[in-house]
């Protein structure tokens, strides 16, 4: 059992590591912070001409456990999970840990154009979606020729 | 997401959709096995359990909602479905396999079957 299904991950794994290889070089991104792949909770972000929507992927949590800041264009999303293998059975037999578990904290650097005080966070099926709104300043308008 | 490129696939009876492998836990006690199984963004009804035989299959449809006309800049989740395939063995009971599901996190006790339950075999000096 272990085995079957062990060698399917390990060749994603190697096939993850060599796609992080061949892309590396492209992606001097210009965030100091950088987007570390493959940390917890893993992060999607997206935007529209209002919003920009932050997707972190952080199932089996307390909402009241998860903490979200937002300070000077600093998005940060951190937490604890806490551990299932905690046993309390002693013979119990760990045959495959692949979950996450313990401290996490990932951070997110904002566009300039985003308004600190119009930010929503929500809880659903694992995933806390939180969406920051542009300010209306920065909203692109059309202007009048006289 | 990319939910454009999988349309094609969809159509092609017999060919699986690229999904991603879900991280898991398992552990063995006496009395049988718990897997717990990480599937983020997928809704109770998008939930699929399959027992076959001796294999055991575990199938989620995301459903994030994202906002109309959202440009995505990063993504670490590439694909919007999670599948994973386990054999089970023949001393576990299909039969009485309970799952929970809550906040993407789903829980599964298999029991062992009844003749397979340790006993302690009493070791008689003579």
């Amino acid at each position: 059992m272990m085995f079957q299904t062990m060698f399917p991950r390990d060749i994603f794994a190697e096939l993850e590591r060599l796609q992080r290889e061949v892309q590396q070089p492209f992606e001097s991104g210009p965030n100091i912070r950088g987007f570390g792949r493959g940390g917890f909770p893993a992060l999607n972000v997206g935007g529209t001409p209002q919003t920009v929507e932050v997707y972190a992927f952080a199932p089996g949590l307390e909402p009241s456990s998860l903490e979200v800041n937002l300070e000077r264009g600093v998005l940060t999303v951190s937490g604890e999970r806490p551990e299932s293998l905690l046993a309390s059975d002693e013979k119990a037999a760990v045959h495959i840990n692949e979950r996450f578990a313990g401290r996490f904290r990932r951070v997110v650097s904002l566009p300039d154009d985003v308004d600190p005080d119009a930010v929503t966070a929500q809880y659903r099926d694992g995933v806390l979606h939180i969406c920051i709104k542009r300010r209306e300043s920065a909203q692109p308008r059309r202007i009048a020729i006289q | 997401m990319s939910d454009k490129t999988q349309v094609t696939q969809k159509d092609a009876p017999g060919r699986r959709e690229a999904a991603l492998l879900p991280p898991v836990d398992v552990i063995e006690d006496a009395s049988g096995i718990t897997l717990y199984a990480d599937l983020p963004g997928v809704p109770k009804d998008k939930l699929q359990l399959q027992v076959d035989a001796d294999s055991l299959t575990i199938e989620g449809e995301m459903a994030l909602g994202t906002p109309q006309g959202m440009a995505a800049s990063h993504a670490e989740v590439a694909l919007p479905r999670y599948r994973r395939v386990f054999t089970l063995s023949k001393e576990l009971d299909s039969e009485k396999i309970a799952a929970e599901f809550k906040q993407g996190l789903l829980t599964l006790r298999i029991p062992k079957a009844a003749h397979a339950q340790p006993r302690k075999i009493e070791v008689k000096v003579t």
